[in-house]
């Protein structure tokens, strides 16, 4: 039903790229030394939560500065089930997405129910994100701003059910995240609530006055966007396997959420992921190249995702897809 | 005749100033009724009253038998009551058909049915050749049939135009006034419409509601209203007739 319509309107122009980028992508591990595929489980991690921040803001609207409160509590959230319980992080996702998703849920009310829309509705979402940054600090049960740790070892063999287990392991369940995300991506698009989000986007008055509960459909928008984004926080916390407040809610993790969707193009499927490509394959291959050099500049990357920035907004407004579908001749709308 | 929408005593007061007045009439099912006046004289707020963008102070308004002052613009919208912008606004992002394939699935689950039932209002409105422009490259009476197109494709009985001829040439007005009739008799669409344009409002209107600062100073049929002396003194002037 849902996803019965994905290939409509696919030139086999698109369908030949989109399947030589998936081989590629299945076989980088194969010819990726250590540190490479450290790059590009980052992008792949960057690439997955933009497609989940999109249907917000590039979808629905409505502008998140906050999302780093989701990744947080899917981090924590699992865990803290882990470290306390022993609780595997799939059932701790299962966990983890209703509590991200109510958080959604608690600025999402506030905001729609009292008519709080534009910048006001992110300022919202940075102030939430920054009460649990503070709250997580004095919280005892996550060992507060001294770090909640996962017990580490010399993982010599994959575990897929405890999420313990060496780098290769993440890249493959990021991948297939990442694809996941994009083909649900699509079919909301292509979903009759696809419609309602971009009418909402467009005018939310014009919208409300064709039918549509703008609340309803804001809410649902909020919802999903949370839900999904918590699980890049579950894999977070397995990945690197210590938090702390200070670093997992700080609003500079939210801002990095967003610089790949809004430099590949906001509420396009393709924007996330070359804006991942793009911000956190350069500036790695940058930080790498200065370290070849014998310059190690703090807050290069920084400096280097402001110009990225600056750059695209001057040249193309409107990201870096729809300049680059043109490009390709697959313009042809990509919904 | 039935009437479709009726309006009982409402008013309407902006901070000191009196929008609407105690106005109450009845717009017949299946006609085309035609509220006109100066500029100021509450002709919008009486829209957005019924659109459901403003809760009247008092009245009533009943739509098919229901009460609906008070109710949000969705579900009024769901109701059966279409409108349109003064100032349109078109979705600008999305092309002309998924501008109306939005309104169409408001009772389409389906985005396949909505496509076909869209298709066959852009035909309707001369607009199937444009449908996969952008909105936001029309021209403003292209914009105004899409406007029209958009709120036609939540299948209303009754349809709110605000003001959809001004601006247009002559012939312009002419095609919409030639739409506007054949929906109405073909397919029983009940019409409230604002207007300033009198040769769009003489050549449809089976009613017509003359409002002067926020109350009604005449209503009847077109010949009888355009002779009322009220009228003429306050809004056409004698030279209009």
């Amino acid at each position: 039903m849902m996803f019965s319509r994905l290939f409509e309107n696919v030139s086999r122009r698109m369908l030949v790229l989109l399947a030589a980028l998936l081989i590629v992508l299945f076989g980088a591990p194969f010819f990726a030394t250590d540190y490479l595929l450290t790059v590009l489980i980052l992008i792949l991690y960057f690439a997955y939560i933009g497609q989940a921040w999109n249907i917000m803001m590039g979808f629905a609207g409505q502008l998140s500065l906050g999302h780093a409160l989701y990744v947080g509590l899917g981090a924590y959230t699992s865990a803290a089930l882990y470290v306390h319980f022993g609780i595997g992080p799939w059932i701790g996702l299962l966990v983890a997405i209703p509590i991200a998703a109510l958080a959604g849920v608690f600025i999402g009310y506030l905001a729609f129910r009292f008519k709080v829309g534009g910048v006001y509705f992110a300022i919202l979402t940075i102030a939430v994100a920054e009460f649990a940054r503070v709250g997580f600090d004095h919280f005892a049960w996550t060992k507060g701003s001294s770090g909640l740790f996962l017990p580490v070892a010399q993982f010599t063999r994959n575990d897929l059910w405890l999420l313990r287990g060496q780098p290769v392991m993440f890249y493959y369940i990021l991948l297939v995240a990442t694809v996941l995300a994009f083909v649900f991506c699509r079919a909301l698009l292509q979903s009759r609530m696809g419609y309602f989000w971009l009418a909402i986007r467009e005018d939310e008055e014009a919208a409300r006055s064709a039918g549509i509960d703008t609340f309803r459909y804001k809410m649902i928008a909020v919802v999903i966007s949370s839900g999904m984004t918590s699980f890049a926080g579950v894999i977070y916390a397995f990945y690197y396997n210590n938090l702390f407040p200070e670093q997992v809610f700080h609003i500079s993790r939210s801002i990095e959420i967003i610089l790949g969707p809004i430099v590949g193009g906001v509420g396009t499927l393709f924007g996330p992921i070359i804006g991942a490509f793009l911000l956190t394959g350069m500036s790695e291959t940058l930080i790498a190249a200065l370290h070849a050099v014998g310059l190690d500049i703090p807050g290069a990357k920084q400096v280097f995702y402001g110009i990225c920035l600056l750059l695209v907004i001057m040249a193309l407004p409107d990201g870096i897809w729809p300049w680059l579908a043109r490009r390709l001749g697959l313009s042809e709308r990509e919904k | 005749m039935n009437a479709l929408l009726r309006v009982e005593g409402i008013s309407k007061r902006f901070r000191g100033l009196l929008a609407v007045d105690r106005l109450t009439f009845d717009v017949p099912e299946g006609g085309i009724f035609a509220v006109i006046g100066p500029n100021g004289a509450g002709k919008t707020t009486l829209f957005n009253m019924i659109a459901g963008v403003y809760k009247p102070d008092n009245g009533i308004i009943t739509f098919a038998g229901e009460r609906i002052e008070g109710l949000a613009p969705d579900q009024v919208c769901q109701r059966g009551i279409g409108r349109t912008f003064q100032i349109v606004r078109p979705f600008p992002a999305l092309s002309v058909e998924d501008n109306v394939i939005v309104g169409a699935l408001m009772r389409r689950n389906d985005v396949v049915d909505a496509r076909t039932h869209a298709h066959e209002v852009l035909r309707r409105l001369d607009l199937y050749d444009k449908r996969t422009q952008l909105a936001s490259s029309l021209t403003l009476p292209d914009r105004k049939r899409l406007e029209v197109a958009r709120s036609l494709a939540t299948d209303p009985k009754l349809l709110l135009l605000d003001e959809v001829m001004a601006g247009l040439r002559p012939t312009e007005t002419d095609r919409i006034v030639s739409i506007l009739r054949e929906l109405n008799r073909e397919s029983g669409l009940t019409i409230l419409l604002i207007e300033h344009v009198m040769r769009a409002v003489m050549a449809l209107a089976g009613r017509i509601l003359v409002l002067h600062h926020g109350a009604s100073i005449a209503e009847g049929v077109p010949g009888d209203v355009v002779r009322d002396q009220a009228v003429i003194d306050s809004y056409l002037g004698a030279e209009d007739i």
